[in-house]
């Protein structure tokens, strides 16, 4: 079970990598998320795959009965989930300012910070 | 530096010139009173321990070989400082001046002094420092400022072989005090490792004493003031190299290598050099390359080891310092009192100014090689040291001959010629006689190489026959230095060279041209030095534009192409490769669920519509929920679907106001990219797959499963993690969310005023 989900989660990463090797900066954002799922899922998997049996403590019990699924990996992948909402969006928010202020979601031709030399062509065509 | 030196009204510059030639004065004194102990054969050492663990002490002995420097330093030290006073009178930055030429002289006599090695490296690089201020002295003019780099980047880049040489030496000796080193005997001359320290050092000596092919710095170097160019280019600074291969010899000389390098090198340099300085018409620019050929030839002789080659190089290293010293003060004098350097322009200046040329003259007669001065029983006993090299004496002696015979045509250009020809041309001012502290240098150091040279005894017993102790361990094979050795072939030589001297004199003028256009066509060293600046320059550059190119998906290419070899290579390199993944056990609804998942992703990557990525985004992060609620993870799974919607919601509502994904007729194709992106993922899956062969630590886990309830009251493990175990990391994660949304709060806010602000002037227009 645990190795169909890492063959699932390597689709995951070679769809977003190549999503945030885009020109175009909403295919970044996309890849970025895309990326954000695949590690929420590699910690998830990493901890072993228990099914259909929460981490709750019975009632009248100290400690909960008979396997449960790893309560570890759930606590963190909560926890990353949210704060990879929180980078989803601002960098949702940036790419959207970037794009009033330059009028372009093109990536290669974003260069304030780093200006075209003399005589340099576009690279990576 | 004339118009500098003229300008200033006041005749001194008062105690901050004065101090340190007392100082100067003071320290001669102090060594002067050693000579008598030293020519006894004893040394004085001193040592403070620096760092121990390193074997690093600041250890100082004083022999023959550093006394001769040490007076010399001292000495024509004071000279200097006493004239530069009156030189540089009213200098705004005369301060200044003093302080650099201060911590060069101290800097300077530490050099010669030190018995560590790295005591010694430290000392070498505090004089190329100094010696790049004083350079640099002159610091408003282009000119200026490149010479001065140019030293530094040279000699710079000789110290730092110079410093791994030093390292191996200490090494392979097992310690680095040099007369530890030294007393070693012939132990070093057989190690593997000789030939890699002295080629390491000699890089070093090379460069500090200007030897082809670094010589072209020292000219350069000319645009210091007139007394720093005295002492660092007569008796200290360039002579710093000549020392280090004085100071090694005893240890490293006596091999083919060191016997070839040094002969060859010192040979060439000093012809070349010669004939460079005929071709000068400044005169200060003419000296300077005589002192190559000094150099040349004290490198030429340190390459033997006859004892005749040895009092040579002790007799001439004296020699050279005081008539060099004195012609450069001299220079100064003239260019004080007529405002030009310029050889063609200068002549009958006898009248105006009789000390100046009668100083001029003795240390022109001196360098010349006429008896009875110093510099004809140094010719003598070069010519003696060179006829008793072991090969090749022919070579080396008729290398000599055309060295000196030169020297004499340009002591010729540089002391007889101004005084005594008519002018060449107006000069820019009329001529007067220098103030007294500015005569006192050079008067003192040429009547001393005429006094040494009657009495050349007074200079035998003090510093050169301890010199050549220093060189060769004994005194025994010190030669005398005399006027009259009776007629034998240095004696020959000496009249043919001042024929062959005279001669070239005479014929310096059709030379000259001759010369000038033979350098016009060749290559030359100092605009090689610009082209390989600007090679260097154009590298970096190109280097720079190729990392780091500007365009950001370059650097996230670099990045993951980095993970990728990083990860894989460690795979490849450690022979670790996961087992073929067993997927008997999977059930239909997973492999739905994983379907789905895939299903989505690959639509995300090649979608070319803006709503079927939305939606096959939506796909993924609800198949990723369902796994999450499948194996037992419905707190998560909850929170995955919130968090789904809200990606929807928001990106919906930016993509109202963002353009397509692609320009009409483009399309989003990159193979290259394709391949990256899943050489990625197959090592992501290779590194889980491998990640799950191993046996899962639970003690965390079961810690959680059994601390729960009883410690801290909730059945839902999950959440009692968040909120009581790990809460301090759950408060850490509420605060990157609250930042994230007032970051983003703040751009959108000022999106809307600039967009308002935007409008405003759009309807001015």
């Amino acid at each position: 079970m645990e190795a169909l989900l890492a063959l699932a989660i390597g689709v995951l990463v070679a769809a977003a990598v190549y999503l945030m090797l885009a020109r175009n900066l909403l295919r970044f954002i996309f890849g970025l998320v895309l990326i954000s799922n695949a590690a929420n899922l590699t910690i998830f998997t990493a901890g072993r795959l228990v099914e259909g049996a929460p981490p709750l403590v019975p009632v009248g019990l100290d400690a909960p009965a008979g396997t449960v699924a790893n309560a570890l990996p759930q606590a963190l992948v909560l926890t990353a989930i949210v704060i990879g909402f929180g980078l989803f969006a601002f960098a949702l928010t940036l790419m959207f300012r970037a794009y009033t202020t330059l009028g372009t979601l093109n990536g290669d031709e974003m260069r304030v910070a780093e200006p075209r030399e003399p005589g340099e062509g576009s690279a990576m065509r | 530096m004339g118009a500098a030196a003229s300008t200033g009204g006041k005749a001194s510059a008062g105690w901050i010139g004065l101090a340190p030639a007392a100082l100067s004065a003071a320290l001669f004194v102090w060594f002067a009173s050693l000579a008598p102990s030293i020519a006894d054969g004893e040394t004085l050492r001193v040592a403070w321990s620096w760092a121990p663990s390193l074997g690093v002490s600041l250890s100082f002995l004083v022999d023959g070989l550093s006394l001769t420097f040490a007076l010399l330093i001292s000495g024509i030290g004071a000279l200097v400082f006493l004239y530069s006073n009156t030189y540089l009178a009213g200098h705004p930055q005369f301060g200044r001046f003093a302080l650099f030429l201060t911590a060069f002289m101290l800097a300077m006599l530490g050099l010669v002094l030190a018995d560590n090695l790295i005591a010694l490296f430290v000392f070498w690089e505090l004089t190329t420092v100094t010696s790049y201020l004083l350079i640099g002295f002159g610091h408003e003019t282009a000119k200026g400022r490149r010479s001065a780099l140019q030293a530094l980047f040279v000699t710079g880049a000789g110290a730092l072989a110079l410093l791994a040489g030093f390292i191996l030496l200490g090494f392979t000796a097992g310690s680095f005090e040099l007369s530890e080193i030294l007393a070693q005997g012939d132990a070093l001359k057989d190690h593997a490792l000789y030939l890699p320290i002295l080629i390491l050092i000699l890089a070093g000596a090379f460069t500090k004493s200007a030897q082809f092919p670094f010589h072209f710095w020292l000219p350069n170097a000319m645009a210091a003031p007139t007394p720093v160019s005295a002492f660092l280019h007569s008796a200290t600074m360039v002579k710093a190299g000549v020392y280090l291969m004085a100071r090694l010899h005893p240890g490293f000389s006596g091999t083919d290598a060191w016997l070839w390098t040094l002969t060859v090198a010192g040979a060439f340099t000093a012809v070349f050099a010669s004939l460079m300085a005929l071709r000068q018409t400044d005169l200060k620019q003419a000296l300077a390359y005589t002192t190559l050929m000094a150099l040349g030839t004290l490198t030429l002789l340190l390459g033997q080891d006859s004892g005749y080659a040895m009092t040579a190089f002790a007799t001439f290293l004296i020699v050279h310092s005081l008539y060099k010293a004195s012609l450069f003060l001299m220079v100064g004098c003239i260019d004080h009192a007529t405002g030009t350097r310029e050889a063609g322009l200068l002549g009958g200046l006898a009248r105006a100014m009789p000390v100046t040329c009668f100083a001029a003259a003795l240390a022109a007669l001196s360098m010349a090689g006429f008896p009875p001065f110093l510099g004809f029983i140094g010719k003598e006993l070069k010519y003696a040291g060179a006829l008793a090299v072991g090969s090749e004496p022919i070579l080396v002696a008729g290398a000599m001959l055309a060295a000196n015979a030169l020297m004499f045509a340009v002591a010729g250009v540089v002391a007889f010629k101004p005084f005594w020809r008519p002018a060449g041309g107006p000069l820019p001012h009329a001529p007067h006689e220098a103030p007294w502290p500015m005569l006192a240098g050079p008067v003192l150091l040429a009547v001393l190489g005429a006094v040494f040279g009657l009495y050349p005894d007074l200079l035998q017993r003090t510093l050169v026959d301890p010199t050549v102790a220093s060189l060769l361990g004994t005194t025994e094979d010190a030669k005398t230095l005399q006027l009259w050795a009776g007629v034998n072939l240095p004696l020959i030589l000496s009249v043919a060279t001042v024929a062959l001297g005279l001669a070239l004199y005479l014929a310096h003028g059709p030379i000259r041209a001759a010369l000038a256009r033979a350098v016009e066509a060749a290559p030359g060293f100092d605009a090689g030095w610009d082209r390989f600046l600007d090679g260097l320059k154009a590298f970096a550059a190109w280097q720079t534009r190729l990392i780091q190119t500007g365009v950001l998906r370059t650097y996230i290419f670099a990045t993951f192409a980095t993970v990728l070899v990083g990860l894989a290579g460690t795979m490849a390199a450690k022979g670790v490769w996961p087992a073929a993944p067993d997927l008997s056990l999977a059930n239909w609804r997973t492999v739905a669920l994983v379907a789905l998942i895939v299903a989505g992703a690959l639509l995300t990557a090649v979608t070319t519509s803006r709503i079927a990525a939305m939606a096959s985004l939506g796909v993924v992060g609800i198949g990723v929920a369902m796994i999450f609620i499948t194996f037992g993870a419905p707190d998560v799974a909850i929170t995955q679907l919130l968090v789904e919607t809200l990606v929807v919601v928001l990106a919906a509502v930016a993509l109202l106001r963002l353009p397509v994904l692609d320009k009409p007729g483009e399309r989003d194709r990159r193979p290259r990219d394709a391949v990256l992106a899943l050489g990625v993922g197959a090592v992501v899956t290779a590194i889980l797959l491998l990640v799950l062969e191993t046996p899962l630590d639970r003690r965390l886990t079961d810690f959680f499963e059994t601390a729960s309830w009883p410690e801290a009251y909730g059945r839902n493990i999950v959440n009692v993690i968040l909120v009581d175990f790990r809460a301090l990391d759950t408060f850490g994660e509420v605060a990157v969310v609250m930042i994230a949304g007032l970051a983003a709060y703040a751009l959108l806010r000022t999106t809307a005023e600039r967009r308002e602000t935007t409008a405003e002037k759009g309807e001015g227009k």
